[in-house]
């Protein structure tokens, strides 16, 4: 569409916003930032952290974070100032003209009020619509927004519905009022891969519809190409390039635009990662996991009440990294929690270097537990803020090695010096680091304890693509030093096909697919990894349309996880499942070469004969014309 | 969920009834002398001491004169006061009532106005009004009760003669013969209870305010007091629903200094009379209703956070 036909919405005019530190010095955040947007269209703002995006985004809503001003430019709404807008007026203008989507949307609802309440809220406190016209339009964004229940959703509370849901719930109360703009704050970041694709669908059809404008914030490049019409990139509170996006995501010119596009996470396909060397070898894994079942709740004839997984085995090779994937819910997390010792399994062992171990860490060895050692995900969270980094670093250094003094200080410079940061660092506050330093801080606690195995438990989801990349490297360089072994658990598929020498796919409790990882990712695919692997977004517009086409996903993306005892659990979402024999029976573990294992009622011959298919749902655009490869019947 | 929770409380304050009727009994047990030798004073002899604890029961082993004390409280048989010899019930009754109109007027004043300028101060952040509330809510909590009761004496009484200094209440007042008879030990105690109130309700709705949740709504464009009132209240409300509990039953059991201080013929200074004359059996008593009252209204206020969470209210 070209931009002459269409009307101006917002105009955005040299804007500055600065923040002002404790001896009064103005920082720049955002330098002068001019761009327009036009009814009707989504504008993208790209970058990374530190960039300004949600800064300049909140603009419009003429609201600032805490400690930071307005310094000058301004943001024309229909020709309107909202900047200089007296207090009244810019409380009209939040919600009535602009409306906003938060990144988090668990956190944004409140938890003691009525979804529905929460929904209708600001258009009929700005008298835009009655309580009972926005209830009723509340409804029918309910059903254009595809949640289940449309009805009678608004009568719950946030807590009773799933995140993905929440996303699409905070749509419509942006959508509600019927706002002139949406600001959208990296909405779909936090989400699993098929419930990003859900929710994109989802906000795309709704702009669509409505007519609706909006400002996109996010930093990941294949999202943007499949929704946005326009694209700024930032960087530093500056605008490098801005255009269409199909000039920018086709022909970048600016060379940061091109960096951008380098770190867009590749597509989990096989051979991106690193082979182990062989110097770490040894006869028996680090830590194995045999038929293992855990839940929570009281034990009752190895049975717990809730049941997370079930006869789970995994064997972590030393010097190895194992992956583990699958969508929330599915049980990563209690699998970690149950190899530390966190959470008692029901049944089954855990070894370490072929020694059983007690199910609670209580009742382990101080050596054992140093040999086992937990990453949380949030750094900020698994740091005290009362402690020096040297008082971090140390105390594990203490604990199990009894270092004290000079001693204790040179190795925690040492530890440092592992995870790449200076020795001055030794004597900050974890407050005074970014996210990045942080996160190393936090896995260089756990590495102090001089471990054979680290559970990293989404350790680089936090981060952006850039600083996430370069925790990997470090841990690689780790892996080949000191012949640790890694158990990374994380959502994002790339990052594990880059880094695991082995991959586990987890489905509501149970491995439904393991083996190394150019196995797992090369065709026969269980039909969840094949899920999994088709629902990360590519950097190329019009692939969410196409993706959505696929019978495969319609099926896949419109269930959720559900833990059931009989039969297969991917059952109600696998486009192949056969009544009567997948919802009844366990499935049998499948045996290939390599150690690769798929646990499916298809025999190989089936899975293979259904890659056919595979090809072209991974590669469709690219294969479509070709005959030979359309699948039989 | 929630009623099992409800419940589950409910057994753990019944237990702790239990457990407190022990103790009581063990250290009125163990205190020197005991009722039969208070009775009969100096002139006790052992052939009239052992008469008359056989009359009393008192000859029974421990267990057994537990037991029969729990039954007789548990059916309302608070027993008679061994000093006096009146019934406790009927020593304690108009007592129980003074108290709880005290205590009832004491909440009925203070827990409006706490939340009021507990909301109030949250919703200016920072500037003198929130300072000023800031500021005596610290000062009141620092100030021993006697000190200020005093002070209201000496200013209210004594130096403006507009109040009498004691509360005597006889039959027969006027409405407002009777509120000027409250109004000294009423303004004394919404004093001490308000300042904690009012910075919990302060303290609580600050800590929401930082929430996202409070941020989205002023994105939304909602006003600072609907802000506070709907967004804010009732996610902070737990732990203020604890403070009213905790400062309403120092209101029953806890103002003996206030109750003495303006001769106010509350059931504090009744438990102290008997603590002094050695009857045993009104300790007993008194003792139990204070632990009764601790019991049931931190059950009430346990039993309102579990209410006032939605996720227990409404589970998936």
């Amino acid at each position: 569409m070209s931009d002459q036909q269409l009307e101006k919405l917002v105009e955005v005019k040299d804007l500055r916003i600065s923040a002002y530190n404790d001896e009064k010095e103005e920082i720049q955040i955002v330098k002068g930032v001019t761009f327009d947007i036009y009814k009707g269209q989504v504008v993208a703002l790209i970058g990374e952290s530190g960039s300004g995006k949600t800064t300049i985004s909140l603009a419009s809503l003429s609201y600032t974070k805490p400690g930071l001003e307005f310094t000058g430019g301004e943001v024309l709404l229909n020709g309107e100032d909202v900047l200089t807008a007296p207090p009244d007026r810019q409380r009209e203008i939040r919600g009535a003209n602009v409306a906003y989507l938060a990144q988090s949307a668990a956190a944004t609802f409140n938890p003691a009020i009525t979804i529905g309440e929460q929904v209708t809220e600001s258009a009929v406190l700005h008298g835009i619509l009655t309580q009972e016209e926005a209830t009723k339009r509340a409804t029918e964004l309910y059903h254009a927004l595809e949640l289940p229940n449309p009805d009678r959703i608004g009568i719950r509370y946030p807590h009773q519905v799933s995140g993905g849901q929440l996303q699409r719930l905070m749509a419509a109360m942006a959508l509600c009022g019927k706002p002139d703009l949406m600001v959208l704050d990296e909405p779909t970041t936090a989400l699993d891969v098929t419930t990003q694709i859900e929710v994109l669908k989802a906000f795309k059809k709704v702009i669509r519809e409505e007519n609706s404008a909006a400002i996109y914030v996010t930093h990941d490049l294949a999202v943007v190409a499949q929704i946005a019409d326009h694209i700024v990139v930032l960087y530093g509170g500056e605008i490098m390039e801005q255009g269409s996006a199909d000039q920018i995501i086709n022909n970048p010119t600016h060379a940061y635009t091109r960096r951008l596009m380098d770190a867009v996470r590749p597509k989990p396909v096989a051979g991106l990662g690193t082979a182990v060397g062989e110097e770490h070898d040894r006869e028996v894994p680090a830590v194995s996991v045999d038929n293992m079942t855990a839940g929570y709740g009281g034990i009752v004839n190895g049975e717990p009440a809730i049941t997370i997984l079930r006869d789970v085995s995994v064997d972590v090779k030393n010097a190895h990294v194992v992956g583990v994937i699958g969508e929330s819910g599915c049980g990563k997390s209690t699998l970690a929690r149950v190899m530390a010792g966190i959470l008692p399994q029901a049944r089954g062992t855990v070894k370490l270097e072929d020694q059983e171990l007690e199910g609670s860490l209580n009742d382990r060895k101080l050596e054992e537990l140093q040999k086992i050692q937990f990453v949380f995900q949030m750094a900020d969270t698994a740091l005290n803020p009362k402690q020096t980094i040297s008082q971090i670093l140390g105390r594990p250094l203490e604990f199990y090695h009894g270092l004290k003094g000079k001693e204790k200080h040179a190795k925690v410079t040492e530890i440092l010096q592992m995870v790449e940061l200076p020795p001055e660092f030794a004597s900050r506050y974890p407050m005074e680091l970014s996210g990045g330093q942080k996160q190393r801080i936090n896995m260089a606690r756990s590495l102090a304890a001089n471990p054979e195995v680290l559970l990293c438990d989404e350790v680089t989801s936090a981060l952006d693509s850039i600083v996430g990349a370069n925790v990997i490297k470090l841990l690689t360089a780790l892996r080949d030093k000191t012949g640790v072994s890694f158990v990374f658990i994380s959502h994002d598929l790339s990052t594990v096909a880059s880094f695991a020498d082995e991959i586990v796919v987890l489905y509501a409790g149970r491995v439904v697919e393991q083996g190394p990882t150019d196995e797992v990712l090369e065709p026969p695919f269980h039909p969840y990894t094949r899920l999994l692997i088709s629902s990360v977004p590519e950097l190329r517009i019009g692939w969410l349309e196409d993706t959505m086409q696929k019978r495969e996903m319609a099926v896949g993306i419109a269930k959720g996880v559900e833990i059931t005892a009989v039969g297969c659990p991917f059952y109600n979402r696998c486009p192949m499942g056969i009544e009567g024999t997948c919802d009844q029976q366990s499935p049998p573990i499948r045996e290939l070469e390599g150690g690769h294992q798929i646990s499916c009622h298809l025999t190989i011959e089936d899975l293979k004969d259904a890659e056919k298919h595979t090809q072209q749902i991974l590669h469709g655009y690219e294969k479509l014309e070709d005959a030979s490869l359309k699948p039989h019947g | 969920m929630m009623m099992q929770m409800a419940l589950r409380r409910v057994w753990i304050g019944i237990a702790t009834m239990f457990v407190v009727s022990v103790i009581v009994f063990i250290m009125t047990s163990i205190l020197p002398g005991d009722v039969a030798q208070i009775v009969l004073g100096q002139s006790a002899t052992p052939e009239t001491l052992a008469v008359l604890r056989r009359e009393l029961g008192l000859d029974q082993p421990a267990y057994v004169r537990y037991f029969m004390w729990l039954g007789d409280m548990a059916t309302g048989d608070l027993g008679t006061s061994k000093a006096g010899g009146a019934a406790i019930a009927d020593l304690i009754g108009g007592r129980f009532m003074n108290t709880m109109v005290l205590a009832g007027l004491v909440a009925l004043i203070s827990i409006p106005i706490s939340i009021f300028l507990g909301l109030w101060a949250a919703m200016h952040p920072g500037t003198w009004l929130d300072r000023t509330v800031t500021f005596g809510t610290l000062s009141t909590i620092s100030v021993p009760e006697f000190f200020i009761a005093t002070l209201m004496v000496l200013i209210l009484a004594v130096n403006l003669h507009w109040l009498p200094s004691t509360a005597m209440l006889r039959d027969n007042m006027t409405f407002l013969e009777f509120m000027r008879g409250m109004a000294m030990p009423i303004i004394t105690l919404v004093i001490v209870v308000s300042a904690q109130m009012i910075r919990m309700t302060r303290a609580g709705i600050l800590n929401v305010m930082s929430s996202p949740y409070i941020e989205m709504a002023i994105l939304k464009g909602v006003p600072r007091g609907r802000i506070i009132l709907r967004h804010a209240f009732f996610n902070a409300i737990g732990p203020i629903i604890n403070v009213i509990a905790l400062n309403l039953a120092y209101l029953v059991s806890g103002v003996v200094i206030v109750e003495t201080i303006f001769a106010y013929p509350g059931l504090a200074k009744l438990m102290i009379d008997g603590v002094q004359t050695r009857d045993l059996p009104l300790v007993q008593a008194c003792a139990m209703i204070f632990c009764g009252t601790y019991v049931i209204l931190i059950l009430i206020a346990d039993i309102g956070s579990i209410v006032s969470n939605p996720r227990l209210r409404h589970p998936k």
